[in-house]
């Protein structure tokens, strides 16, 4: 099933136009990642879907629509939006940061169960839970932006740029987290990334953005075998 | 003489002209009275237009300056027997002390900073006041003789108190009108108006900030010490209560209201300030500072930069379509200074 | 064992004031958290917080003393009133310019000052009123020395509040909630947290706070229209002191100010009623030389 449906979507910074008509569904239980150069409007998705930018044209999840919905409207409905530069909470500590994520759930049980599973996965997180979050590097901030993402227990994870920054070693591990994450708890995830390689290797489709528009997509694998499509447009 | 042909120029001079004979053929003494207040709150209101308005500083408190002016003139006639138009020049020199004192502390404060430490000043000036009671008779205040007249104008029956007081405070008001208005052209306006849009360029371009913004402290300081004067002598009383912070907040809401950074900003804010409780009482039996501060929200979220910035906004956009529709160029618009408050 | 009786009655006479200097100081201390509260949310200072307290407490004063209510009930009405006009206001008043700037935001705040004296004015007048005090006025004797109840209550109760206020932003949910909002709205938005109403909450508390310290303050003043403002300057001073981004600040520096308003007041010959004066010199002592405060820390970026 379509979770994600983008319909001719275009999105404005103000009067100028970022997107110009794009198309795309993301199905159900998938990672989708949107690739392209630096300015073709991969964050402007990210941010049109959880209504940071004007938007018009068709999106909706779930079946529902929700084009011109406010910010925390999107999460609320099961969109977690980690976005560029990670949203740390700087100055909360770790707990606090990772129980906002579940600051609008009521059942008790399941965020003890989840902030569980999530010290299981990151057994550091339980050692620093007092510590102030501006402290953890990059990469730590990078997992922490996604367990505290899972606290909400999103239906589609957005993720901007997982590997921004970050040396290769730590990438590597980011990307085995969304693929257990995707793999053990069925998230759905669209990931944005510069970072083309690693990104095709994890995910199941791949649209390139150019210029506001979509020019190339298929599945993973077909364009990271793809040289001309490589060469041209990812870089590698 | 081409400014005598600008159309600012020709309604200044009808509107002048219409005041000069207004007291003799159009108001009774009420209204007179009325009038005589709107120009003492004119030359204060031009004061602050001209510190954060055109110089871009926050002062709350300037009712501290009207006291100033108001006790010093009191207390100059009251105890010295000074004749009281004397006193004007004394008065606008002690109140630009007192503003150049308080002009050093807030070089080193901005916004908001400055603002609460000038209402600070507002909600403390009349505790002073009341501390030197020998001086200044304390909560009892001080009762003035009204204005001499010089001229004899009164004792000769050719004008009544109420007129002559009329005709001195708009004397007063049309030279610190001109005043400003040759200031505002010169350098010192320029300097005023580049600290106002960015402190570090005006840094850059070699303005010095302690000369300027403490300039702008002592002259706005030194127009509320003549008001206040003007005012002493018009109520022919003072007290502390008559200089409290919400004195303070008229003048901040009638500068706001009429405009800041205008010309004409100040005599809409003053008329406004001073009509307003005599209506607000026949018509809504409400406190006139319901009325600012209804008056002052509601403006916030229409009007920021004032009536005058308002009439402005709508005739460069009358302006903007006629050219728009002729497809040929209009004439330059008169442009203020806009001000959007912050 | 002979004490010099001077001495002792000296001694007497500084504790006491250091008592009755902590329980003003409280009150300040209060008002200074309600205006700190806001200016976390919106770096903008509600030049309205104290006025917006005289008319709680006037709304107090009528259901105790023409209603007949028990001081007991009125307390928790008045600040629940106080709470709901509190997050009325940020909903219906302050919306509109949330985003607007910092000045307008002020002067709107100024035009609250305007409409809430004039209301207290007009609805109640300005003869002055008593305002019923819980607390009985006898002394009790401590070691020897005679303290005030009334002192020790207001203490009491300040401390109470303040200890409440604290565990509330770091122990609760809605707390930790208000503060991320407060510090990065954009964030929490993206984690569904509506930021609009975690600010009008954070309005909401600042009128039940400032609501608590009129109804403390009044009893050992007089009731008027124009009751609070100098709480307010007192305030201002506190939260300068104290540094104006920080809580705990607001805290110390209200409990300063109130001591060394109580012991110049009473010790310094001619001061007495300079206090205000005295207030406003802190203010721009503290601006031009530690601006920053005694506890605050250096301006945060907010995301």
């Amino acid at each position: 099933m379509a979770l994600l449906e983008l319909e001719d979507v275009v999105a404005y910074y103000g009067a100028v136009p970022a997107l110009h008509g794009i198309s795309f569904t993301v199905e159900e239980g998938s990672i989708v990642a949107i690739l392209g150069a630096n300015g073709a409007g991969k964050t402007t998705t990210l941010r049109a879907i959880s209504g940071m930018v004007k938007v018009g044209g068709g999106l909706r999840f779930g079946g529902r629509s929700i084009a011109g919905r406010s910010t925390e409207e999107v999460a609320r409905l099961g969109i977690a939006h980690v976005p560029e530069g990670r949203g740390t909470l700087s100055q909360l500590t770790l707990l606090e940061n990772l129980q906002m994520g579940s600051c609008l759930r009521h059942d008790r049980r399941g965020i003890d169960e989840d902030l569980k599973r999530i010290h299981e996965h990151f057994p550091w997180m339980r050692q620093r839970s007092g510590q102030v979050a501006a402290l953890l590097s990059g990469g730590e901030q990078q997992m922490l932006a996604i367990a505290r993402a899972l606290m909400m227990r999103p239906r589609l994870l957005l993720l901007d740029e997982p590997s921004l920054g970050l040396a290769p070693t730590v990438v590597q591990s980011i990307f085995r987290i969304i693929r257990t994450i995707n793999q053990e708890q069925g998230v759905t995830i669209l990931l944005v990334e510069q970072n083309a390689r690693t990104a095709l290797r994890t995910a199941d489709r791949a649209y390139v953005l150019e210029v506001g528009t979509i020019a190339v997509s298929g599945t993973g694998d077909e364009l990271a075998r793809d040289e001309s499509v490589r060469r041209s447009y990812l870089g590698y | 003489m081409r400014a005598l042909q600008r159309p600012q120029t020709v309604l200044f001079l009808a509107l002048l002209l219409l005041a000069l004979v207004a007291p003799l053929y159009i108001l009774g003494a009420f209204p007179t009275l009325e009038w005589t207040y709107v120009f003492a709150f004119l030359i204060a209101m031009m004061g602050i237009n001209l510190l954060t308005g055109f110089c871009g500083q926050i002062s709350l408190g300037n009712s501290a300056f009207m006291a100033v002016g108001g006790y010093a003139t009191s207390i100059l006639v009251f105890r010295l027997g000074w004749n009281s138009l004397a006193t004007f020049p004394v008065a606008a020199a002690l109140a630009a002390v007192g503003g150049i004192l308080l002009g050093i502390p807030a070089l080193k404060l901005r916004g908001l900073y400055l603002g609460l430490a000038t209402f600070a000043l507002a909600i403390s000036s009349p505790t002073l006041i009341r501390h030197f009671d020998s001086l200044t008779g304390g909560s009892q205040g001080i009762s003035v003789p009204p204005a001499e007249d010089p001229f004899g104008l009164v004792a000769s029956h050719a004008l009544t108190s109420e007129q002559w007081l009329y005709y001195l405070a708009l004397a007063l008001a049309v030279a610190f009108f001109l005043f400003s208005r040759a200031l505002l052209r010169s350098d010192v306006g320029r300097a005023f108006r580049t600290i106002r849009e960015s402190e570090t360029a005006a840094v850059a371009n070699g303005i010095s900030l302690t000369y300027y913004k403490t300039l702008a402290f002592g002259l706005s300081a030194a127009f509320a010490g003549v008001a206040g004067s003007l005012d002493a002598v018009t109520t022919a009383y003072v007290s502390p209560d008559s200089f409290d912070v919400n004195l303070s907040l008229s003048l901040v809401v009638g500068a706001v209201i009429g405009g800041l950074g205008t010309m004409a900003g100040p005599l809409l804010g003053a008329i406004f300030v001073v009509w307003s409780p005599v209506y607000a009482q026949q018509i809504f039996k409400a406190r006139p500072d319901i009325v600012y501060g209804v008056l002052l929200i509601a403006l916030m979220y229409t009007m920021p930069q004032g009536l005058m910035g308002g009439y402005y906004r709508a005739m460069a956009w009358y302006l903007r379509k006629r050219r728009a529709s002729r497809g040929a160029e209009a004439g330059p618009a008169s442009g203020p200074e806009s001000v959007t408050p912050g | 064992m002979g004490t010099d009786p001077l001495l002792a009655a000296s001694v007497q006479g500084v504790l006491q004031q250091l008592v009755f200097g902590l329980a003003t100081g409280g009150i300040y201390a209060s008002l200074a958290l309600a205006l700190i509260l806001i200016y976390r949310a919106m770096e903008a200072i509600n030049f309205a917080q104290g006025e917006m307290a005289t008319f709680t407490t006037f709304i107090a004063w009528t259901l105790v003393t023409q209603v007949h209510l028990s001081y007991w009930i009125v307390f928790p009405i008045t600040v629940a009133v106080a709470i709901g006009g509190g997050i009325a206001i940020e909903r219906i008043i302050i919306r509109p310019v949330e985003r607007a700037p910092i000045l307008t935001v002020v002067l709107v705040t100024l035009g609250l000052f305007a409409v809430f004296n004039g209301l207290s004015g007009l609805i109640w007048g300005y003869t002055i009123k008593t305002f019923p005090t819980p607390f009985p006025v006898r002394p009790v004797f401590i070691g020897g020395v005679a303290i005030g109840i009334q002192d020790l209550g207001l203490i009491a109760v300040s401390l109470v509040l303040l200890l409440a206020i604290y565990l509330f932003f770091s122990r609760t949910r809605l707390g930790l909630m208000m503060r991320s909002s407060a510090l990065y709205p954009e964030s929490s938005r993206l984690l569904g947290v509506r930021v609009g109403w975690m600010l009008a909450l954070g309005w909401g508390l600042s009128a039940g706070v400032g609501a608590v310290s009129g109804m403390l303050i009044a009893p050992i003043t007089v009731l008027d229209p124009n009751l609070m403002q100098a709480v307010l300057l007192y305030a201002f001073t506190a939260a300068v002191l104290g540094g104006i981004e920080s809580p705990l600040g607001a805290v110390v520096g209200g409990l300063l100010v109130g001591v060394l308003l109580a012991l110049v007041g009473t010790y310094v010959p001619g001061l007495q009623d300079l206090r205000l004066v005295l207030g406003f010199v802190v203010i721009i002592g503290v601006l031009l030389f530690r601006p920053g405060g005694l506890v605050g820390r250096a301006h945060v970026t907010r995301v």
